[in-house]
Formats: C-alpha cells, structure tokens, sequence
C-alpha cells in the first residue's frame, strides 16, 4: 500500500464497535473467521414493497460468499444495500445496520461516495465506458477522483489488469475503445476498474451470467485468486458455480433470509427442507 | 373467401398506399419550391462583393451585405454562450436530479416557453435590456435568441440523457466517483453527440429569427464596433430589402436569403452526419 493508497481510501469514521447480541431477535449465523461485513436487520423497501426483510449475517473477510436464490427474492437487493446504491433510487427505503469492519456505513454522517470506494462492484452486463480506452477505464475511478499522478495511474493500470488476468491479452491495445474488446474481456476490465481503486469488499452481481462457459471458466478462476487479497460477495443464479467458487452459501427466498453456513454444509446436508429443495432443483 | 372481397380488399390497400405517399410528396414539394425559388431569384447577386462589402446607400447598386452575415454570427455566438449552458443545465438537471414534481412544472415552463411566439420575446427583452440600456444592441439580439434557444436545448439534452443506459451512472458510483463528476464526465460525455445535435438544431432554429431582432439588436448599417450598439443580421436585411422599392435591393435581398437557407442546411447536414455515426458507433 502506497501513501497515495491513504488518500483514496480515507478510513471511515470509527463509530461503532461490532457487538454480538447473541439471543437477540435477528441473532446472525455466525462465521468463524474476523467479519468484514456484520449485517443486522437489515430491510430494503420500496415504496410500499418490502423487498428485503430483516437480514443478519457476517460475511467473513478474504473469502468468497455465494448468494443464491429464485428470481425476486431479493439477492440483488440485498448486495445493493451493500454499498448504498438504493440512495439513487428516490422511493427505496433501507432500515438496519451494515458495518463495514465496524463502521455502519448507513451511519450519520458517513458519505456514500467514500462507502463505493472501499466497496466496489461488477454487474451482470458489462459495462465499460464506452467513450474511453481500455486504459481510461481502468483509471476512471482514481482520475475523477482527482488523481493526476501519471507514475501511479500507470502502475495501477498495470496491476489491475493483471489482477484480473487481462494485461496479456490488451496491453498492446490499451489506447482501443474498450468497446471492441470481447463480452468476456469487457466484464474482466469492468473488473479491473473496479480493483484499480483498492476496495476492500467486490461485490458481484452475476458477474457470468451473460457470458459463454469458456469466459465463464476465466472470471471463475480470476474470482479464486481474487480472494486472497479482498472479500467478495458473488449473486449467482448459477447453483454449480456457488458450489464451485464460494466458501459460504447464503440462500435467500422471499426477501428472507432462509439458511446461511458453509457452502459444502449446504449443498450437501442443509438444515431447512426449503434450501434442500432449491438446491436439489425441486423448487426456484 | 370471394374474389371480390380480395380485389376490395387489395383496391383499400392501394388507396392508403396512395395517400400516404401523396402526403410525403406534399411534403417535399414546398422544400423544393422554396430552394428552387430561392436560388433562382437570389444566386444573380451573389458575388464577391455581396460576401465583403457593406451595404451601399439606398437607390446606389452594389454593395454587400458581409455586415450583417457576420452579424449573424456574432449574435449565433452570443445566443449561444445564454443558451447552452442554460439549456444544458437546466436538460441534466431533468434527467438526473429533478424529482418528479419539480420536473413536471419545469417541462410544462419549458413547453410554454417553446410556444412563446418570438415577437413577445423580443418586445420583452427590450423592455428588460434595451430600455434600460438606453438603446438597441447586439447584447439585447444575442439574449432574446439564447432565451428562445433555452427551451430546445433543455428538452433535446434531457431526451438524450434518459437514453443513456443506467449501468454507467451505477458502474461510475460504485467506483466511489462523486455523483456530478458521473454525470458530467461519464453520462454526459456518453450523449454528447446527442447533446451537440440538440445545440446545431437550436441555433438552426434561430439563425432566421427575425421578429425579435427588429427592436433589440434592431439591424446596423456599417460594422458593429462594440456590441452594446446595434448590429446588423441576415434576416433583418433581408426584411429591410424586401421591403425597400428599388430593384437592385430585393435582388440582394433574394441572395441574403439564399446565404441564410445555406447556413441552415449545412447545420442539418451536420446534424445528420453527427447522428448516422452515432448509429454506426454504439452498439
């Protein structure tokens, strides 16, 4: 971590230790390993619909968390909530707690822009700028933020693009529109713009699902490796790669959260009759 | 199934087929008309002269109307400078902060303003500028265009930003960019063709104002100096020339409109190339 690392991901205000309420109503499932993220009650509405209701969990640090579940029940919604993009949707309302290594980031006077820096996130349809290179891409999030530096744009290009296994196949290309890469390769630089700003959390929105099984395979290795250095919360519809990529399986149904643990734990012996049936495919 | 009834059938076919296309003819003719119309009566007195020299005194022949061509231009340029960012903030503030309400009360403004006839605006920027500035000026002419160009600028530039997927003002905040450094360099950059498009119509749109124009920049005889003086335009010459009883005058007149119908096809043709790229580039 360089100086400049500091001045991008300024720490944000401690304010509230983690405290474990065991016994308490919405008591989470707990992981062994220190949280990065401890989620308490938290509910997402919009308008008059509750999308999410009462979600506590700890989503351990440096390892990959799955979160399945059938078409509406609120997977997206919840990993929204996880970096504060429901704020741009005017009728979304969110209730509860998210702490971020001990700061609620839904707290008084914390900046949701600062929140995005340390929690960044890939979407399902790839989404290069599509007015910028491939290397401007990568850089987007540090230059408008203010960042002039060449030295270290430079650096961090090269170390995001080989962070998300990229740099070989585009860096004789980095001044090309990063609309004429491939689909794999634009959702593979979607995440090296969002590596480039350090975040401490990736959250990914069915990063594969628009992709063939060849592309799928390389995010799926890339999401491996990514785990040593962050913590990545992965929204699959796809139950083989859950089993294949995460370490812990969250299934939600009906804005509820059903079952929480271990990934092998709940695909091979679940303690709820609902999570056995979705995994089993007899239901979703 | 009878024959008849298909031949009926065919026959009702036919007939909308004809009307339609009847209609699309009727709507080329009077362009045609107008050009062909235009370029006969006006392109004998176009000349070298007509392009670099000010008008010569009534009944004199010769003499040009370079004055109020670049009149034009400055008063296009003046309009511009009131109206694009105007226009433009006010379009960013439609599609992307403005709350439902609000937005329907600045549209409906907008709408209104778009119907304004412009010989009101023009009576009321010279109640607004001339007066109190003690005269006609090419200030006066360049606000009165920006006002009318505020509206169209506004609609077009808010059209282009909600077509502007939502993927990368989500991508640009979940980098931890703040939320005007998006719009302006992510989403707005993304539309800019669009945007630009927008501007071109605007000013394709005014270039021709006349009625507002006779009492605010009021029309200049020699160069304007300084633009709190009245500076000659396109359409006011040709008005005072049309208007005048000698021959010489209603030729050039006729050669004033030719250049100001030029003017405005090249914008559209600008339009056109800036928009059939667009079509070709994003997919």
């Amino acid at each position: 971590m360089t100086e400049n690392q500091d001045q991008f991901n300024p720490v944000l205000p401690a304010r509230v230790q983690p405290r474990r309420a065991p016994g308490t109503p919405g008591a989470p499932v707990s992981a062994p390993e220190a949280s990065a993220l401890v989620i308490r009650n938290l509910s997402v509405s919009f308008g008059e619909n509750r999308a999410l209701q009462e979600v506590s969990l700890d989503l351990p640090a440096r390892a990959i968390t799955a979160i399945i579940g059938p078409n509406g029940c609120g997977k997206s919604t919840f990993l929204r909530a996880l970096n504060r993009l429901h704020d741009l949707v005017p009728s979304a309302r969110v209730q509860g707690q998210v702490r971020l290594f001990g700061t609620d980031i839904y707290g008084p006077g914390v900046e949701p822009v600062l929140v995005r820096r340390r929690i960044g996130m890939v979407f399902q349809k790839a989404n290069p700028f599509p007015t910028m290179s491939v290397a401007d891409n990568v850089t987007a999030g540090l230059r408008l933020n203010g960042l002039r530096d060449r030295a270290l744009l430079t650096e961090r290009l090269r170390e995001s693009l080989v962070m998300a296994n990229l740099w070989d196949e585009v860096k004789d290309r980095l001044d090309a529109p990063a609309i004429s890469l491939s689909g794999g390769q634009q959702q593979r630089l979607c995440i090296a713009r969002a590596l480039a700003v350090r975040p401490e959390v990736l959250l990914m929105d069915e990063p594969a699902a628009a992709l063939d099984p060849l592309a799928t395979a390389r995010i799926e290795d890339l999401i491996l490796e990514l785990k040593e250095s962050l913590t990545l919360v992965i929204v699959t519809h796809n139950l083989q790669e859950a089993a294949r990529v995460s370490d812990y399986t969250a299934f939600f149904n009906m804005g509820r959260l059903v079952e929480y643990g271990a990934t092998v734990k709940i695909f091979t012996n679940p303690a709820v009759q609902q999570t056995e049936d979705y995994v089993t495919g007899r239901f979703g | 199934m009878t024959t008849a009834g298909h031949h009926w059938r065919k026959f009702k076919d036919f007939l909308a087929q004809a009307l339609t296309c009847a209609c699309a003819v009727v709507v080329m003719a009077p362009l045609a008309l107008v050009f062909y119309q235009v370029l006969k009566s006006g392109i004998g007195a176009l000349s070298w002269a007509f392009f670099t020299q000010l008008p010569k005194p009534a009944g004199e022949p010769g003499g040009g109307m370079a004055n109020a061509i670049v009149g034009t231009f400055e008063l296009l340029g003046l309009a511009a400078l009131l109206g694009v960012p105007v226009g433009v903030g006010g379009g960013i503030f439609l599609a992307e902060y403005g709350q439902r309400r609000v937005n329907w009360w600045v549209r409906f403004a907008a709408d209104v303003l778009n119907g304004v006839p412009s010989i009101i605006w023009g009576m009321v920027v010279c109640a607004l500028v001339v007066v109190p500035m003690k005269g006609f000026s090419a200030w006066a002419g360049g606000i009165v265009l920006g006002f009318i160009m505020i509206p169209l600028i506004m609609r077009t530039t808010e059209e282009v930003l909600r077509l502007v997927p939502q993927g990368y003002r989500e991508a640009a905040l979940a980098l931890g960019i703040p939320r005007w450094r998006a719009i302006l360099s992510i989403v707005a950059r993304t539309a800019l063709r669009g945007i630009t498009t927008g501007i071109l119509l605007a000013l394709a749109r005014v270039a021709g104002e006349t009625a507002p124009l006779l009492f605010t920049a009021f029309g200049n005889r020699y160069w304007n100096h300084h633009l709190s003086e009245p500076i000659a335009a396109l359409p006011l010459q040709i008005f005072n020339y049309a208007i005048s009883p000698y021959e010489d005058r209603h030729r050039q007149a006729w050669a004033g409109a030719l250049v100001l119908l030029l003017m405005v096809a090249i914008i559209n043709l600008a339009v056109r190339a800036l928009t059939r790229e667009r079509l070709g580039k994003v997919p």
